[in-house]
């Protein structure tokens, strides 16, 4: 690791040390959307702020060079596309959005049908790669604009 | 009835596969996305025919759930008009995208984008619920919020950051609008919200709803005192995202949900009727008089687009059948010339590259199917008698007079003297006259840019047809009876749901 980048020791160590519960806790809001306050919104903020955590810490070349941004994107529209799908696979079911997995005995963690599942595509990929991904063009200011073309 | 969804999944669906999977695959993107519109287009005039002769409404329960908790999406004459409209202007332009995006790299964001705007506009024409018309109403201006950045140049990032701030203030007032409406009703669902109305009756609460209303959409709709974004943002987009937001964008989210509000879910009052009524006079006055004095084509279109908006709101406002009626036959008419005059300012400038009025010129010898085309246009604008748009005009001018408000018809008639002033400028510069020694080499136009612009130029010419007794029963009657049928709209909904 390049000791130059990023910031100080001690804000490395510490950052190295917390990083993990934030990123817990976000997954627990995730995971309990369905029984509990947060849900996929929430949880995914939260995981987005542990990756926006690092970045500072450890400096931009550092976490590119592990989650190139290409990647950042597309695991964000396939997150959106599953959501979609699982959307799409209640209107097979009868209705558009309908909940067709068996629902459980209620505030057991495996409940609810396809709302844990939603929860999830919408928190892991598109809150907090989408907000992520924000960060990341605000951050680099590597403009690459669409130019035009005579 | 089951497919009602598919107007949404749809073009969602197309637009995250293009940014998950279009990738420097322009070809791939071209064909998909075209596919994709054409299936809307088909999808609606399916919607079309088989539901002209059923008076009532359809009604569609996502997820399977009822009225007062859950969202429903309702297909009435309205939203059937509109999503004929918006699916078939959306067809047209991307098929004129196909060469014309050419010209900027990134086509498959372009499409992600467009495919975006074109779910949010189905997504607001079929929602029965007030929230999700916010949501989708969102999604839409969002993705039209980049979409006017598209070229990233200084200017266009200017006119897209004026245009933001200015939309997002129209949103925030939506959203304050439906909190206190929600508040004060306990209900999102418009046909409840309906309902709850007609019973407590109109108060201050409902007043001041109705007013950040007014000020939300009106942004959208672009009508006088709001339209300061439009003359910017219209000329800094691409072509054929001036055609969309022009032709079918300040419709679907402007007036569109503008009369649906006002008339099915608050009900008309005569107070909102004068009011339509002055603000639709003063668009119609002070559109025409600043496209007078503009250089730039793109530009004096927006300001046309301004003026012709008036005679949309101005006709609502009235409220009488026949005013009805003209106002919606000239919202399809203006859909059609005004993304075809947007189109043809796009093959302009794909040609000669510029869109300034003083170095054009001519060009009526070099490109004869542009020339053409959009003499189609300019004739049906600016009421030129067997052209759709005369009788449209003609419509709503008697419709002032018939009410008694002959000083709205004397402006309406004035308008329509500014609209052929104006759109004469625009022909005798760029099509007539001299042609210019830069301009010798330039050559017609690809052929998909051209095959776009001769269908919509045909509707342009016999757009009238839609009028005739038997046709009108098929797309125009259901519209302005869904309008005239005020807050009966609340019963027909819930009789509808009760009915499956």
């Amino acid at each position: 690791m390049n000791q130059n980048n990023g910031m100080s020791l001690i804000v490395k160590t510490i950052t190295r040390l917390l990083v993990g519960f934030i990123l817990l806790y976000g997954i627990y809001i995730v995971l309990h959307g369905h029984i509990s306050p947060g849900g996929g919104f929430a949880g995914g903020f939260i995981i987005a702020l542990s990756y926006i955590l690092l970045m500072l810490a450890f400096g931009k070349e550092e976490i590119l060079r592990k989650v190139p941004q290409p990647m950042i994107s597309f695991l964000e529209s396939l997150g959106a596309l599953m959501f979609l799908t699982i959307a799409v696979l209640g209107f097979f079911g009868g209705y558009f959005f309908s909940n067709w997995l068996p629902k459980g005995i209620p505030f057991k963690l495996l409940s609810a049908g396809t709302i844990p599942i939603s929860n999830v595509a919408l928190a892991l990929l598109e809150v907090s790669l989408g907000l992520f991904g924000i960060f990341l063009v605000l951050v680099l200011l590597k403009f690459t604009p669409p130019k035009k073309e005579k | 009835m089951q497919f009602i969804p598919l107007l949404v999944i749809l073009p969602l669906g197309a637009a995250f596969f293009i940014s998950l999977a279009g990738k420097n695959k322009n070809k791939l993107c071209d064909i998909f996305s075209v596919i994709i519109t054409f299936f809307l287009f088909a999808l609606s005039l399916f919607f079309v025919f088989t539901t002209h002769n059923y008076t009532g409404a359809l009604v569609y329960k996502v997820g399977g759930w009822g009225m007062p908790g859950g969202i429903t999406l309702v297909l009435d004459g309205l939203s059937i008009f509109m999503l004929t409209i918006v699916n078939f202007i959306a067809f047209m332009v991307n098929i004129f995208s196909v060469n014309y995006m050419n010209r900027f790299s990134a086509k498959d964001k372009f499409y992600a984008l467009f495919m975006l705007m074109v779910g949010g506009m189905n997504g607001v024409v079929i929602t029965g619920d007030i929230f999700n018309l916010f949501v989708f109403y969102e999604i839409a201006s969002i993705a039209s919020y980049a979409l006017v950045a598209f070229g990233t140049e200084k200017e266009e990032l200017e006119a897209s950051l004026k245009y933001t701030i200015i939309g997002v203030v129209g949103s925030l007032c939506i959203l304050l609008a439906i909190a206190f409406l929600y508040a004060y009703t306990s209900t999102l669902n418009m046909a409840n919200i309906a309902s709850a109305i007609a019973q407590n009756g109109i108060n201050s609460v409902i007043a001041f709803v109705s007013v950040l209303f007014i000020a939300g959409f009106g942004i959208k709709s672009a009508i006088v005192p709001f339209h300061a974004w439009l003359p910017d943002a219209h000329p800094a987009a691409p072509a054929p995202i001036s055609a969309m937001l022009s032709g079918i964008f300040i419709k679907s989210l402007g007036i569109y949900t503008l009369c649906r509000i006002f008339y099915n879910v608050f009900g008309m009052n005569s107070g909102i009727s004068q009011l339509f009524m002055f603000l639709g006079a003063l668009s119609i006055i002070v559109g025409g008089l600043l496209a007078l004095g503009q250089n730039d084509i793109k530009r004096l279109l927006g300001y046309s687009s301004v003026s012709q908006v008036g005679y949309i709101i101005l006709g609502l406002g009235i409220g009488s059948p026949l005013a009805i009626t003209g106002a919606l036959l000239h919202l399809f008419n203006h859909s059609a010339f005004k993304s075809l005059l947007f189109l043809n300012s796009g093959a302009i400038e794909y040609a000669t590259g510029t869109r300034d009025l003083e170095k054009l010129g001519g060009l009526r010898t070099k490109m004869p199917t542009t020339s053409a085309t959009s003499l189609a246009a300019s004739m049906s604008i600016s009421g030129i008698p067997p052209f759709a748009g005369f009788f449209s005009k003609l419509l709503i001018i008697a419709a002032c007079i018939k009410s008694g408000y002959v000083g709205y018809g004397i402006l309406a008639i004035v308008g329509a003297i500014l609209t052929i002033s104006y759109i004469l400028k625009f022909q005798k510069y760029t099509f007539f006259g001299q042609l210019k020694e830069i301009n010798k080499n330039i050559r017609e136009v690809p052929i998909f840019m051209k095959s776009s612009m001769i269908a919509l130029s045909i509707i342009c010419i016999f757009g009238a047809v839609l009028m005739m007794p038997k046709i009108a029963d098929y797309f125009l009657k259901p519209a302005q009876e869904s309008l005239t049928r005020g807050m009966k709209y609340s019963d027909l909904v819930t009789q509808a749901l009760y009915e499956k």
